[in-house]
């Protein structure tokens, strides 16, 4: 018995794309293999095919051509339809080799010309084969407003003509950038969201590994290259996805990394992105991604928080922010040299960042957590409640209202 | 495909006339595209304009442009290309890219 299901997930970025390189139409393509999928469910328990893949990329194409022909009513116009192949139509006898066209489809769902939002959508949809309902649910959005999105992304694409190809090699360093960026944007997403604890959080993480595993393997098959920063991007997905189970209880509560249950962590996950990472940075200077791999990699392969090397990774910050200057990496970098070096070096740090991160939630939690450590309770109690004043999210309430109330208790 | 390719600029840069180096710029990047350029000008200043509108059958004609913006439209190119990145291939070499902002826009077709 063949597990349709699973195959719809495993196959559907390959045909679909394939079917978009035929027809020139993203629609017509996807229309075309849904009707293809929902004809197995009635045929395969009659007559399982051979090749299933071939089988659906066949009745997908004969469906794509009914379409056309309906659309037109009548075959002669059909040649003068124009963006499609017409070695498609004629080649009805061998199926069996399905191109693989998903290159193409990652650097056109990713074009910049697309919005980010529309960009995360399509290449779920099309590349990660999720359904609309799906992709909603993991973005908290209702569906009319997901099938919305993606409905004029497809529209943009057809209307201002996105191409459907490979970047020229100059063009491809800064395109290969925006594909890594939307699939950062979608783990993100999956991890570090207000509701990272649902199950839906957990397919996005899922989902951004299997779309970079993707990508490093076309993009060596495809193109012969080896991208130290793409090998980079994975590394950094799987060490913090290792760790994805043991940084929230059963009750959705942060577990900080102090904290965390190493017990629990991924140890394949972590052997595999150490691996990743420490070839990246032997081949190439590091970017973003191979530093902030080197350092989730430091911490993995501690046993625990004494143990973390805490002036390398200090270290490592310090050449992140010399790369990608910001106050939040400064925040992070000062909170290593508190480990590295003490709470008070680590405060003038800190709170030279007040300026620009005056909003943001962590930068309170961070100068209180020094001032706690600095035996100034008070003062930490109020940076406490500024930073509870600024979350919603309740896992993060409720640690901070724990942390307040032991605070509370020291000062009576 | 056709684009319009629309420039905004802040038309205050050319109170005193056009820079010569810049309109030899625009001369080399006309050379370069030719073949996809199918028309383009330069635009007198917003000053110079006039909105029109018709409300309940009736003519109202204004003075200048219809809203207050930093950036003016100041020329455009209609141009011929393969896809939208030739277009913004094209678009991001016209000077003025590096000034203010070029909006590049698919021509609709009507069958």
């Amino acid at each position: 018995m063949i597990d349709l299901d699973r195959l719809c997930r495993a196959e559907w970025g390959h045909l679909l794309s394939s079917l978009i390189r035929a027809f020139g139409d993203f629609d017509l393509a996807e229309d075309a293999l849904q009707e293809a999928f929902a004809a197995a469910v009635v045929d395969w328990p009659v007559s399982p095919p051979n090749d299933p893949v071939a089988w659906l990329y066949g009745t997908a194409r004969h469906r794509a051509i009914d379409r056309i022909r309906h659309r037109t009513r009548s075959a002669t116009l059909l040649a003068e339809l124009a963006p499609f192949d017409e070695r498609h139509l004629q080649s009805t006898a061998d199926d069996s080799a399905v191109p693989d066209e998903r290159l193409r489809l990652i650097f056109t769902c990713c074009h910049p010309a697309l919005s980010e939002e529309a960009q995360v959508a399509l290449a779920l949809r099309t590349l990660g084969g999720l359904s609309t309902e799906e992709i909603a649910h993991a973005f908290l959005v209702p569906h009319a407003t997901m099938a919305q999105r993606l409905v004029r992304a497809k529209a943009k694409i057809r209307e201002a003509a996105i191409p459907y190809e490979i970047p020229s090699a100059a063009e491809l360093p800064d395109r290969l950038g925006a594909v890594m960026a939307v699939l950062y944007l979608i783990f993100n997403e999956g991890y570090s969201s207000a509701a990272a604890s649902s199950p839906e959080r957990g397919t996005l993480c899922a989902e951004a590994i299997e779309l970079t595993r993707m990508l490093r393997a076309l993009l060596r098959s495809g193109l012969g290259c080896d991208s130290p920063e793409v090998d980079s991007l994975l590394a950094l997905m799987l060490l913090h996805d290792a760790r994805r189970d043991a940084r929230m209880t059963a009750d959705g509560q942060v577990v900080l990394l102090e904290a965390q249950d190493r017990a629990h962590w991924d140890h394949a996950e972590i052997a595999e992105g150490c691996a990743l990472v420490q070839s990246a940075l032997a081949r190439a200077r590091p970017g973003t991604y191979a530093l902030e791999a080197a350092i989730a990699a430091v911490h993995a392969e501690s046993t625990s928080r004494e143990d973390t090397d805490w002036p390398q990774i200090a270290a490592l910050y310090q050449r992140l922010l010399a790369l990608h200057p910001s106050p939040v990496v400064a925040l992070n970098h000062a909170a290593a040299v508190a480990m590295a070096e003490g709470p008070e070096r680590a405060l003038p740090l800190v709170e030279a960042l007040a300026e620009p991160l005056a909003s943001y939630h962590l930068w309170h939690a961070a100068r209180a957590d020094l001032l706690r450590q600095l035996d100034r309770p008070r003062d930490a109690i109020q940076s406490y409640e500024r930073a509870r004043a600024l979350t919603q999210n309740e896992s993060e309430l409720r640690f901070l209202g724990r942390r307040i109330d032991e605070l509370r208790a020291r000062v009576h | 495909m056709k684009y319009l390719l629309l420039i905004y600029e802040n038309e205050k840069r050319f109170e005193k006339g056009y820079d010569k180096a810049e309109l030899a710029e625009y001369g080399v990047f006309g050379k370069e595209f030719a073949s996809a350029i199918q028309g383009g000008n330069a635009l007198k200043p917003t000053s110079t304009a006039t909105t029109v509108r018709v409300r309940e059958g009736k003519r109202l004609t204004t003075d200048g442009p219809f809203a207050e913006t930093k950036e003016q439209l100041t020329g455009f190119y209609l141009i011929d290309a393969s896809d939208l990145d030739q277009a913004l291939v094209m678009a991001e070499k016209i000077p003025a890219a590096r000034t203010g902002s070029i909006e590049v826009r698919p021509i609709m077709t009507f069958a």
